[in-house]
Parts: C-alpha cells; structure tokens; sequence
C-alpha cells in the first residue's frame, strides 16, 4: 500500500479532530476531538516510520500518546472541577479570559 | 627630606580632622581642642622644617616635587598625588599654619562652653587641612581639590550655629559664589591645559612660554576665568557678597577665613600661575583694576558700617584688594609680603573684636558700644597696635608691606599711575574708618556692660539673642554657647593675642626696602622665570611713598578722632550733607541688590516658569501624557482580539498553521 493512503486518512482523521474543536461547545468533546488530532498525526509518523524502516517514528508516537493520556487527566480534572462548581459544560460560557 | 616635611605639615591636621571627628562624643572637656591645636602647631613646626630644609638647597633647585602615587596616567593626562614644596609655598604654609595655631588656641577658650566644640575643631581642623592642600599642590588636579575643600570647609564653619537661620543662609551664600569660583578655575585650568598638555605646576610653566604667544586668546581666556575663581575665594567685586555675610560663623572662624585661609587663596593662585598671567597683559589689567576697584569700594563701606565684625570685613576685602593689585601688576614679593602682614593684624584684630563682642555679651553693633578702654586695657592694646598696622603707620607691619605694592604699581607707569593714586586714596580711607571703629568702641562715656567690666563682673544677657535678627535662642547645640569669652579673663586668648601682636608689630622689618628685602630674596626662585620680577629702581618714588603713606596714615586717624571724639556732631552733619553718599555706601553700593535682580531673580523667575508652564504644558501634558494616551490607544486595539473564546483561538492557531503551511508548500 503506497504511503499516500496512510497519510490521507491520518490527514483526515486530523481535519476532523480539528473542525471539531472549532465548531463543538462541550469542553468533553473538544476533549474526545483533540484527541483525533493527536492520534491522526500518531498515524502519520508510524507510517513514515514503517516507510524508513526505522523505530524512530513509533518512539515519537509513543510519547505523544503520554503526552495525550496527562493531557487527557488534566482536562477531564478540569471539567470535573468546572461541573462541581456548577459552571455551564460550556466552552463559549467560559470566557473570564476575554480583554 | 624636604618633600617628606612637607607632606607632613598636611598630614598633621587631616590625622587631627579624623582623630576629633572620630572621638567627637567620647573626648572629654577641652581635649578636641587641645588635639586641633597640637595638630596645627604640628604643622607649623613641620613647615618650619620644611624651610630650613629648603634653604639647605642651592637656590636655583629649590622647586621641589613630590609625588605619592598617580590618580590616573591615561590618555595624556598625568594626575598625581603630587606637592610643590618652593618658596612660595613654604612662604604660604608657614603663614597658614603659624596664624592656624593662634586661631585655635583662641578658639579653645572663646569656644569652651559651646556644644558643638568638638565638632568645631574637627572642622577647623579640616579648614586648615584644605587650605594647606591648595598651596602645596603640585598639579592642578590637586590645586582644584584643595580649592572646593576650603569653600566646603567655610560652608561647614561659617554655618557653624546651625540653628540660626541667618547663618545658614549665609553658610549657602558663601557656598554658591565659591562654587562659581571654582567653575572658573576648572574651566581656565582646560584652556591651560589644552596647550601645555600637563597638570604638573612645572612642566605647565616650562611649557608656557613656548605654547602660548602673549596676548594670544586662550592664554588670555583661561586667566580669566583663573581670575574668575581667584575673586571668588578672595572676595573681590562682584563676587564679594558672600565676605561680609560670613560673619554669621564664630568669630575666630572669621579671623580664619580672613587672616590664614581662604580669601588668600586668590592671591597665592594668581602668584602661582604668574607663567601664564605673564603671557596675559590683559587678564593682568583686569586683575590690577578689579583689585583696585574694590579696594576703593570697600573702604567707602566700611566707612559706614555699624556691625564691627562687618567693618572688619570689608576692610579684609579691601586690604585683599591691595594685594590682588600688587600680584597682578607683579609685585609678587610685595602681595605675599601684605598677604603676610595682613594676616598677622586682621586675625589680631578680629581676636580684639570677639573679645569686645564677648564683653558685650553677644552684641556686634558700635552704636551700643563705648568706653572699654578702661574695662579692656589689653583689648584696647591689641587693638590699637592691630588698627596702626592696618593704617600703615610707620614702624608697624602694614606700613611697610602696603606702600611697597603702590611703589611697584607706580613703577609700571602709564595708567597704573591711576591705580597707585586710588591706593592711597584706599590707605586714607583705611585709617579713617579703623580709628572710627577704635574710638567709638573704646573711648567716650562707658556703657553699662563696660562699667559691670569694670566692676569686675562681665555682663551677661538676661536672654541670648541673635545680633542680625534680635530673636531669642537657646544655648543648645547648633547655637552659640552661654559664655562669653574675654581676652583679659582667658590665658589662652591672651597668648594667642599676644603672639599677633608682635607679629602686627615686627613682621614689617623683614623687609624694610633697600635694607634687608628679606621677602623678595627668599621668593625669587619661584619667580625665576618672570619678567616682572624686580627689585625696585626708583629710589625718590620709594621715598615719597612711604612719607605720602605715614601722612595719610596719620592724618586719617586724626580725621577720625575728630569726627568720632572731639565733635561727635560732626558725623551727623557730616551725613545729612552727603546724604546720597552715605546711602550708597551704607548700602554696600547695592550690589546684593544688584546680583538679586541680575542673576537670583531671573534665574527664580525661569524655575518658576520651568515648574509651573514648561514641566504642566511640555513634560506633564505633552511627553509623559502622550506616551500614556499612545499606550492606552494601541492597547484597547489589541484587547479586541483577546475574546476569550476558546474555539476563537483554536481556529486562529489551525488558521495559522495553515498559512504556514502553504507559505512553506508555495517556496519550494
């Protein structure tokens, strides 16, 4: 199978992962989308590390998935935290930030 | 040897300064006083060292140098820690320190119950220190550093009683006008230096001649601006101002400043520069004539001044006056030959006059004073035989110094005819208002504190006030202390009287002309050089001046005792027919006035302008106020963008990595 089908999956799997973050309001699926981003660039790097036939790729993806799992404690911490404090499940609501 | 004992006679009072300084709250009694006074005699006998060590030397080596380490060699500038050690100089420390020592043995009764003697010696001490540096000094480096002491010196002694807001608006005075001076001094010191390329005193003379052509602009500039300086530190108009006002800090501080220190330093600067000044006809005009003008000038002031201490005062400047004139036209030998004397009477007759202040309990004005003849026979001794050497009457000191500097100034002819002329109109002027001062203090019907004198108690005030403003003070620290010292009732005061008064009498037959001309023989190795530097050739000229000067002299005083004894009327009327006269000079020639409107007020005037429109409209509204409204605008543009909005943010980063991407896609 040509490297070209790996990619255009794992470039698929990215944009969805992307659009959803940028269109979805509930902080858990921006969440779940987030993590189609990171596991659709996970695919792309193991597939370019079967292409050169060396472990460096599936290394990378390795930490990346560490990385996606504390990412992944932290945001449902957080929105666990926002629902106890009976905040609205709300990325738009969320706004203290605005200047 | 010679530069060693020379570095001595500095390092005695600085170690005096720093051990009174140090143990001010711990040494008991009179200590600090005895310490400064030990500190200073010191220095006097290590100067005497000094002399005879000079004179061991061939005469045409004795210019010695002396350097301790360099301050900085770079770029062609080569500042050392260096001294002089040449006739003059030696001629200067040993005047310096010999009247110090009186000065403060004087100082150590006349201060006794003051809270702040300690403090007073460590500063008097740190006087003499500064001023002993500025005639030692071998560059000009170290010139410029003994000068700012001693005008920092005279801030810290002239405001002495700090509490007395008379004083320290004078001790400022006296600080600003000498900080003019000593812009002056750097400023010529650079127009020296651009051309001789040196500090070193000796090497700047030996290049002198062959840098500068005489007359030329910047030889000419930079003794200018010397003299600038010189009239500063030496009182001379316009920069006078600040002399009388001095007379706010404790008498023996005012015999300080007038005899040993201070004021004379314009006249050792311009003795010691005379290379250049030499090569500057025209800087030596302006000295000649400033000096006489103010000679002149003073005298008439001191005619009608009322404060004793301030009629002193001007007749230092006048007196200063003579030998700005005499250093100026090139009677070297005769300026530091007056310099000396004066210093002798002016710091005897200073002492005469604490004494008569502390009799008056405080109280400076001659009006209130009269008839202490009998109360003080030996005041009245000392200042009589202060008041016939100020006069120039034959054989006192001030007889012979003075007319020798009119003889030189007549020597050189043309114009300076005119400056020898108005000197002895000065010398006329002189004896009239130091007899007025004797006879009105001493003779006549005694006071009530004279007769209390007399009858064996002296008098003391019910409440300590100040003489300038009559407001009550206290005896705290900061203010003048309960006692009032008297010459006949205090050794010390008495012995270091004494001493002066011999020096107001003999100091004179050192160099009696065509006699011993001891004076002229011993400075001439510094002059070697000089042009001007001669020995007198018209012998009728030197006659006919010393006879002019002993008839003036003496029909002066005998003005005085008939205007001031026998026909006391006669002053009144003396003073409604010359009315204007006597305002002018009563109100010093309005030359505070002066100096307010020409420079105080237009310079309180731009500051007033500066704070209220300039630093409002240009600073406030225009520089700090548009950064802020610049800030302000730039940063509520950019907090637009800061929504908030998560998924906002999100598709500015996924935008933006895409654009990236095809950026990077587009170059290759």
């Amino acid at each position: 199978v040509s490297i070209a089908w790996y990619l255009a999956v794992s470039a698929i799997v990215f944009c969805t992962g992307a659009f959803g973050v940028m269109t979805r309001r509930n902080p858990l699926v921006v969440l779940l989308c987030l993590e189609l981003m990171l596991n659709g660039a996970n695919l792309s790097l193991i597939a370019f590390s079967r292409m050169w036939g060396n472990g460096d790729g599936q290394v990378l993806a390795i930490i990346v998935m560490t990385v996606a799992a504390c990412e992944v404690c932290i945001g449902l911490g957080m929105i666990v935290a926002i629902h106890r404090r009976r905040l609205p499940i709300d990325v738009d609501e969320l706004r203290e930030l605005q200047g | 040897m010679t530069t060693t004992y020379g570095w001595l006679v500095l390092a005695f009072p600085l170690l005096g300064t720093m051990v009174i300084g140090a143990g001010y709250r711990k040494l008991p009694g009179r200590s600090a006083g005895w310490i400064g006074t030990a500190a200073i005699g010191l220095a006097f006998l290590a100067a005497l060292a000094t002399l005879v060590s000079l004179q061991g030397h061939a005469s045409d080596h004795r210019q010695l140098t002396s350097s301790l380490w360099n301050y900085a060699s770079t770029a062609g500038i080569d500042a050392q820690m260096s001294i002089l050690v040449d006739p003059l100089s030696v001629f200067m420390i040993l005047i310096v320190t010999g009247v110090s020592t009186t000065i403060h043995l004087y100082s150590v009764s006349y201060l006794d119950q003051d809270k702040g003697f300690a403090r007073y010696f460590a500063y008097l001490n740190f006087f003499v220190f500064s001023m002993l540096l500025l005639v030692l000094a071998g560059n000009f480096l170290l010139l410029i550093v003994g000068w700012a002491f001693v005008g920092a010196a005279s801030y810290l002694l002239i405001s002495f009683w700090y509490r007395r807001t008379t004083a320290t608006q004078a001790g400022i005075k006296a600080f600003v006008i000498n900080v003019v001076g000593d812009v002056g001094l750097v400023l010529g010191t650079y127009f020296l230096f651009k051309h001789t390329g040196t500090l070193d005193f000796l090497k700047a003379f030996k290049a002198a001649p062959n840098v500068f052509t005489s007359g030329e602009g910047d030889v000419t500039a930079g003794c200018l601006l010397l003299l600038v300086g010189a009239f500063a530190k030496s009182a001379q108009i316009p920069l006078h101002t600040w002399l009388p006002d001095a007379m706010e800090g404790p008498t023996p501080v005012s015999a300080l400043i007038h005899a040993a220190t201070m004021v004379t330093a314009g006249v050792y600067l311009i003795a010691r520069m005379h290379p250049f000044f030499e090569l500057a006809p025209a800087a030596q005009d302006v000295g000649a004539i400033i000096g006489c003008a103010t000679l002149v000038i003073a005298a008439t002031i001191a005619l009608t001044q009322t404060d004793i201490k301030r009629v002193i005062a001007y007749s230092t400047m006048s007196q200063i006056g003579y030998m700005i004139m005499g250093v100026s036209v090139g009677a070297y030998a005769a300026g530091m030959f007056h310099l000396m004397t004066h210093a002798f009477f002016k710091a005897l007759l200073f002492m005469g006059a604490g004494s008569i202040i502390g009799a008056m309990a405080g109280e400076q004005s001659l009006e209130k004073m009269k008839g202490f003849r009998k109360a003080m026979p030996f005041t009245f001794a000392c200042f009589v035989i202060g008041g016939l050497a100020l006069s120039g009457i034959p054989p006192f000191s001030g007889f012979f110094s003075k007319d020798e500097i009119l003889l030189v100034t007549g020597e050189r002819g043309g114009w300076h005819w005119a400056l020898y002329a108005f000197g002895y109109l000065g010398a006329f002027m002189t004896a009239i208002y130091t007899f007025r001062m004797i006879f009105r203090a001493f003779y006549g019907d005694p006071v009530e504190q004279a007769k209390e004198l007399e009858g064996g108690h002296p008098h003391h005030a019910a409440e300590p006030t100040n003489p300038a403003t009559g407001e009550v003070e206290d005896t705290d620290v900061g203010f003048p202390g309960p006692t009032h010292a008297i010459a006949e009732r205090a050794l010390p005061m008495k012995v270091a009287m004494t001493i002066l008064a011999i020096g107001a009498i003999g100091a004179g037959l050192v160099q009696i002309p065509e006699v011993d001309d001891v004076i002229t023989k011993f400075l001439e190795p510094s002059f070697a050089g000089s042009t001007l530097y001669t020995v007198h050739t018209r012998d009728g000229l030197l006659v006919f001046g010393l006879i002019l000067g002993t008839v003036l002299g003496l029909s002066g005083i005998a003005i005085a005792w008939r205007i001031w004894v026998k026909q006391p009327q006669v002053a009144v009327s003396a003073r409604t027919r010359f009315k204007p006269l006597y305002t002018l000079f009563v109100n010093k020639w309005y030359f505070d006035e002066l100096i307010d409107a020409l420079v105080v007020k237009p310079a309180a005037a731009s500051g007033r302008f500066a704070s209220t429109t300039f630093e409002r409209v240009f600073i406030d509204g225009a520089i700090v106020g548009g950064a802020t409204s610049l800030v302000r605008a730039g940063s509520a543009s950019v907090r637009a963008i800061q929504t908030g909005l998560l998924r906002y943010y999100a598709a500015l980063v996924v935008l933006g990595v895409a654009a990236l991407g095809l950026y990077f896609l587009l170059q290759t």
